[in-house]
């Protein structure tokens, strides 16, 4: 700012002379002519970076903290320093790290206890402009825990307390501590009337700080919608503020607040203030018409609140030209544009990256949950060129969006089978996940899993690049959301393929691929996995290896024995239905071979277990284990007689009899085929 | 100062009356007890329907003979067998749109989609034919139900929204700033569908299929979509394109243009002290001498005073020939005095009212400026004494002139209410000798400043409110000469009434019988000057009708209350105190309308004729805006 003009002042104050002039008046014993050279050199300093930093170079800070600490100093003069030091702080970043490292925020913090207003005034406004620099010290607010309920006790008495102290309140809310510490000391009794001053500059930090307290905070955000000023409930009053005459900025802000509101479930998404402000608004801010920093700030807001919302997604997917919209996002700067400005330049292509993530997080909400609305967004006129492209771009914002947006789109059937063969888009998807970091691996795995399944054309190219060794490598990390995926995708790749693009053999080397690339000491590993998810999807991932006759009893041959071990662990172990119906499942399957039954007809234990689960109370079990026997005594295969001989003995065939008095019409169906089985 | 002062004061009371007007319509917004035509008004306020009829439901008579119409012509049925696209049919409004609504809504409720759905929403042109749906020909335009299409003058339609049925209620916005169209689906704005449209479009609704129903809302009904809302924006958006609108500001001059008309319209309405204080700061030098404007003043006083006889006879001795010079106003201000008498205001008469005190205290006052003191103690001491006497504030008069006032306080406190008589008798009697005492006439100072603020307000009603016809100060107004007659009537009784003076009816002339002998020599003399113009000038019917009408007065037992009645109000002085004032003002070679109030006429015109040629920004250039 006034870089011009602060060069023309320099000339005219020839630095050193006049600085030193002040120097010595500042240390002088008439503390009148003390007071008359802090105006003096309040004078001097506005609005002139250089004169500025002149000025602290000469020590100048320390002076005024001395007068502003001395509690006999005359107030005026403690007030002035004040000023002054609030006039440092203004301009340049350098200026204000000096402030800092000169401890100027504990001593300005202390201040605030000070009875004159004028002078409290000054500090919070040196404060202000301190604590919303970038170079904010936000720790030193809460390092006295007196200081922040002090601010809330004198934030009435002005409407510079007010704006300042609210400026400062939302600078320095990061984390959930902040909110709850600000909750807990009232800050929305506080700051609610303040929501309906008459003055904007009051106004728009007071809502600034109800954004961030609300911000994933549950607690907070139902207290806020609770909370009403002079008998109006606050989140009426963010409505009006949220009205279209209002300024950008508020009508961005109060959508804002409502949107957190609502994702910490303080609003339900059906609230007309949802649907019919919220919404629309951040539609709005999404258009041509705003500044690239609102459209973001829009695309971003937007995204979150709706990334969860059924409804929310079919209203935004057809409100106001919103694909269209956000598409135009990806095509930022138009190529139309000369570049002849260096600095536009500079400005255009940090936003075209803003941009471009922004509107992809937003139609990774979009598509997240409605077939129609993916079909949509993929049928926008290059879309899936730049979601492509954005999975290889540099910045990594861009990256993690675009892999979002492709994993919600890879949740459409269709979608699999079409656009995304004609992308590749598996190409880039597999070169992100070499080295990417747990976030993009978490999300970027989720999407190989979905690329993954059965009736993916992508399956076959992916498997030649070397995907089950990455997956396998993912089963091994830490993370189990990582875990998960990577077992999830396996089990998805190990999935029968009943089309004709994989051949028998191509199968056979798949699975055995997997077998080899996983081993089998982590397959047993995860069999004992603590989270229940990959348990699950190693047993399916077991399931899928042990279909098909031949190689059930290739597999069995290989690993009978420990796989047994496992299944009788599993069936043991305290387990949910889901995992022993799983794992009955894989006896069922492994019943099937021809060889590999006798894994099972050779264990009495697992027999025995088999018409245990014949008889649970949960039919889902029966079924299971129904199918297992029926397997077992299928009387066209080798050995059948034998096998129905033993099961006879044991009393199977009694208890099948008992059970086609059940109701379950499925298990019904399973029994009896298994009855005529017998001869 | 005080006019300064007083002026700063008006202007706050103004600010937080704009306020409270504001939070009312917001209030009024969300009661369901509005009626329809308060809705249309508010929503479309610069509409004049008399040249401009809003739709407010379908023309019988514009329509396709396969449409039913229903429900007062709001609902809509289709009644032909709908075989194919040839058996559709559509109803336009009885209206267009009119170009002044800036922007235009309508909702359409889907009753019944019928057998197939193939409801079409839009607008067409007068003389589209009608056995179509809305958007398959030229100048029509329309968005389908069945498809989601819209249609823009082709039989093929693009892309544009999700499809409609049974319960979904449609909405089409026209905007006839930018001249665009969108829709709304259940109160979710669908965007732009149509641009570069073509003025004087009408709703239209086609319907194709049997058993499809749909209702209209023209805005008899709130709307689902908040129009309001969006509407709030292009009202933003027009006062920024005014406020930014790029003046050519070489050196200042834009800036000074503005200060010169700030200083003529003080000039002007003769706000001496505000007009040289506003001319002090901001550097300017104001053509007209102080005193001149100062005289024009004190004149104004005496005309709004009613004290027609003393306002003529001072205009005459500070600017000789001016009334010679303009026979016809000198007849008007005649006119007026003929009907101040009859009222009983007049000096001639007053003075006859033997012990009235402004005379008394006029003649007798040692400052030596009669007129000054003279006109300004009627309204407000005799406002104090009436409302003591009633027992109750007078709340118009409160509102009218809320500048605190510390002699009328210490009259308040120091005077008994039953002693309001005695007042004006000691004032008489004890004039030089007493001060403390009485604190009436020790209060002559502040009396005297408070008339002015008092005046001027008068003044500003005059020279503002009554051009944007502000009910507030008629009221006012009102208020001020009610007050005024009942005093008039204490003072000629002052001495033998007390107690039954409140119960006594206004008479003529203040009910003096020389009074009355005076007024009727002086009817005679107007006749005779009426007669001399005549003759000299020729036939006037204006004023024959002046005379005429001022003359009916004294043939009803009770003017106050007879046809011609309106003229007593005090109200009537206004428009004869400006004629006074700019005719002495062209007198000095001075416009007779400070060119402020040529900028505001100006204005005002400008926005009736962008209704004419239809530039739709007129809806949200509302002049009371900017005045307040």
């Amino acid at each position: 700012m006034l870089m011009d003009t602060s060069d023309m002042i320099c000339d005219t104050y020839p630095g050193e002379m006049v600085g030193r002039e002040y120097m010595e008046n500042l240390y002088g014993e008439d503390m009148d002519r003390v007071l008359h050279s802090v105006v003096k050199l309040k004078n001097a300093v506005i609005g002139n970076n250089k004169q500025k930093f002149h000025m602290m170079s000469l020590g100048v800070v320390a002076r005024l903290l001395e007068f502003i600490q001395n509690e006999r100093a005359a107030v005026g003069l403690r007030t002035e320093s004040a000023i002054v030091l609030g006039s440092l702080a203004k301009g340049s970043q350098a200026n204000v790290k000096r402030l800092v490292d000169s401890g100027v925020v504990p001593i300005l913090l202390q201040c605030l206890n000070n009875s004159n207003l004028k002078f409290v005034e000054g500090c919070l406004r040196c404060l202000r402009s301190i604590f919303t620099s970038q170079a904010a010290p936000v720790e030193l607010l809460y390092t006295d825990p007196g200081v922040v309920p002090h601010m809330l006790d004198i934030v009435s008495q002005s409407p510079t307390t007010q704006e300042c102290v609210c400026s400062i309140l939302a600078q320095c809310c990061k984390t959930s501590e902040h909110q709850g510490l600000l909750y807990s000391n009232g800050v929305i009794e506080s700051l609610a009337p303040l929501l309906a001053s008459k003055m904007y500059k009051v106004q728009m930090p007071a809502l600034r700080v109800f954004c961030v307290i609300t911000y994933m905070n549950q607690i907070v955000s139902s207290a806020v919608a609770a909370a009403s000023v002079a008998e109006r409930p606050l989140p009426d009053l963010l409505v009006e503020l949220c009205l279209r005459d209002k300024s950008v900025e508020m009508q961005m802000s109060s959508a804002k607040c409502l949107t957190y509101m609502c994702r910490a479930n303080a609003l339900s998404s059906q609230d007309s203030k949802i649907v019919y402000k919220a919404l629309p608004t951040l539609i709005r801010m999404c258009k041509k018409d705003r500044t690239l920093e609102e459209r973001v700030e829009g695309a971003e807001t937007l995204a979150y609140l709706i990334e969860v919302d059924l409804e929310l997604q079919r209203i935004a997917s057809y409100s106001d030209h919103l694909i269209p919209t956000l598409s135009e996002f990806l095509r930022y700067p138009s190529t139309q544009t000369t570049v002849m400005d260096l600095k536009r330049l500079d400005y255009d292509m940090k936003h075209s990256h803003e941009l471009k993530a922004a509107a992809l997080m937003a139609f990774a909400s979009l598509g997240a949950n409605d077939e129609d609305i993916r079909k949509k967004i993929i049928e926008t006129e290059n879309l899936m060129d730049h979601v492509v492209c954005g999975l290889s771009d540099p910045v990594v914002r861009v990256r993690l969006a675009a892999v979002r947006c492709l994993h919600s789109l890879s949740r459409s059937v269709q979608q699999l089978r079409t656009s995304f063969q004609d992308h590749a888009v598996w190409k880039p998807l597999m070169k992100l996940l070499q080295n990417a970091d747990d976030d993009m691996l978490t999300v970027a795995s989720s999407t190989l899993c979905n690329l993954l399944l059965e009736f993916s054309p992508s399956k076959e190219p992916m498997l030649e690049s070397g995907a089950v060794d990455l997956l396998c490598d993912l089963t091994k990390r830490d993370d189990p959301a990582l875990r998960l995926n990577g077992i999830w995708a396996l089990m998805n790749m190990a999935f029968q393929v009943e089309t004709k693009n994989m051949a028998f053999q191509a199968e056979q080397k798949v699975k055995s691929q997997i077998l080899a690339a996983l081993g089998t000491d982590q397959l047993f590993k995860l069999l004992s996995d603590p989270d229940v998810n990959v348990l699950m999807k190693t047993l399916g991932l077991l399931r899928n290896l042990l279909s098909n006759k031949p190689h059930i009893d290739h597999i069995m041959g290989m690993h009978g024995q420990q796989i047994m071990q496992a299944i009788v662990l599993i069936l043991e172990g305290e387990h949910t239905i889901e995992v022993k119906e799983q794992t009955l499942c894989i006896l069922a399957n492994i019943s099937d071979g021809t060889t590999a039954k006798d894994f099972i007809m050779a264990n009495d234990d697992v027999l025995k277990k088999i018409t245990n689960y014949m008889i649970h109370a949960n039919v889902r079990l029966q079924i299971a284990a129904t199918f297992c026997i029926s397997n077992l005594v299928w009387n066209e295969e080798e050995g059948a007689l034998e096998r129905q001989m033993k099961l006879r003995d044991m009393g199977v065939q009694k208890l099948l009899q008992q059970l086609l008095s059940s109701s379950d019409t499925v298990l019904f169906d399973k029994v009896k085929t298994a009855l005529q089985q017998f001869t | 100062m005080t006019g300064l002062t007083s002026g700063i004061v008006r202007q706050q009371q103004k600010a937080k009356m704009a306020d409270s007007g504001d939070s009312s319509a917001v209030e009024r917004n969300n009661s369901a007890s509005e009626t329809a035509d308060e809705r249309l008004k508010r929503i479309y306020s610069m509409v004049n329907e008399k040249e401009t009829p809003l739709p407010r439901s379908w023309s019988p008579k514009d329509k396709y003979n396969f449409i039913g119409l229903s429900q007062n012509n709001l609902r809509v049925h289709y009644k032909g067998i709908g075989k194919n696209h040839k058996d559709a049919a559509s109803v336009r409004a009885t209206h267009p749109i009119p170009s002044s609504c800036g922007i235009y809504y309508f909702e359409v409720k889907i009753v019944s989609k019928g057998r197939d759905g193939y409801m079409g929403i839009g607008l067409s042109a007068q003389g589209v034919n009608m056995n179509r749906l809305p958007g398959w020909d030229k100048h029509s335009y329309g968005y389908h139900g069945d498809d989601g299409h819209s249609f823009c003058s082709s039989g093929t339609g693009q892309p544009y929204g999700p499809t409609f049925t049974t319960g979904d209620v449609v909405g089409c916005c026209v905007n006839l700033i930018d001249n665009t169209c969108f829709y709304t689906k259940n109160g979710h704005n669908l965007g732009i569908a149509f641009t570069d449209l073509p003025h004087n479009l009408y709703p239209t609704v086609g319907l194709q299929t049997p058993g499809e129903i749909v209702d209209a809302n023209f805005g008899q009904q709130p709307f689902v979509y908040d129009i309001e809302d969006y509407m709030r924006e292009w009202h933003q958006k027009t006062r920024v394109t005014i406020e930014s609108f790029p003046v050519p500001d070489h050196k200042g001059e834009w800036q000074k243009t503005l200060q010169r008309m700030v200083s003529t319209y003080l000039v002007h309405h003769g706000y001496c002290s505000t007009a040289e204080a506003f001319a002090k700061s901001t550097g300017q030098s104001f053509t007209e001498e102080l005193t001149s404007m100062k005289n024009r003043q004190r004149i104004q006083k005496l005309v709004l005073a009613g004290r027609m006889g003393e306002a003529i006879d001072t205009t005459q001795s500070l600017y000789p020939g001016l009334l010679e010079r303009n026979p016809n106003l000198l007849f008007v201000l005649k006119c007026r005095q003929f009907v101040e008498m009859v009222n009983g205001t007049d000096s001639e008469v007053r003075g006859l009212s033997a012990r009235s005190p402004k005379s008394r205290n006029s003649s007798g006052s040692s400052t030596g400026s009669e007129y000054r003191s003279s006109p300004s103690l009627s309204p407000s001491h005799h406002r104090m004494d009436t409302q003591r006497a009633n027992g109750k504030i007078e709340r118009t008069y409160v509102a009218g002139n809320k500048s605190p006032n510390p002699g009328e306080l210490i009259n308040t406190k120091s005077n008994p209410s039953t002693s309001a008589n005695q007042d004006h008798v000691s004032v008489a009697e004890m004039n030089a000798v007493n001060s403390v005492t009485n604190g009436f006439s020790s209060n002559q100072v502040d009396v005297e400043m408070e008339v002015e603020e008092y005046s001027n307000s008068q003044m500003v009603c005059n020279g503002v409110s009554s051009r944007v016809n502000d009910g507030a100060s008629t009221s006012y107004m009102n208020g001020c000469s009610h007050n005024q007659h009942r005093e008039d009537l204490m003072e000629t009784d002052d001495f033998d009434t007390d107690k039954d003076v409140q119960s006594q009816r206004r008479q003529l002339c203040g009910g003096s019988q020389a009074a009355i002998e005076k007024m009727l020599q002086f009817g005679r003399e107007l006749q005779g000057m009426s007669v001399q113009l005549r003759r000299q000038y020729g036939k006037n019917e204006a004023n024959k009708k002046v005379l005429q009408d001022a003359f009916s007065l004294l043939a009803y037992a009770d003017p106050w209350n007879s046809p011609v009645g309106y003229q007593l109000d005090t109200v009537q002085r206004e428009p004869i105190c400006a004629a006074l004032n700019s005719a002495i003002l062209e007198s000095h070679g001075l416009p007779r309308q400070p060119p402020l109030e040529k900028a505001v006429g100006h204005a005002t015109e400008c926005l009736k004729l962008m209704s004419k040629v239809g530039i739709g920004s007129c809806a949200f250039a509302n002049i009371e805006d900017y005045l307040r």
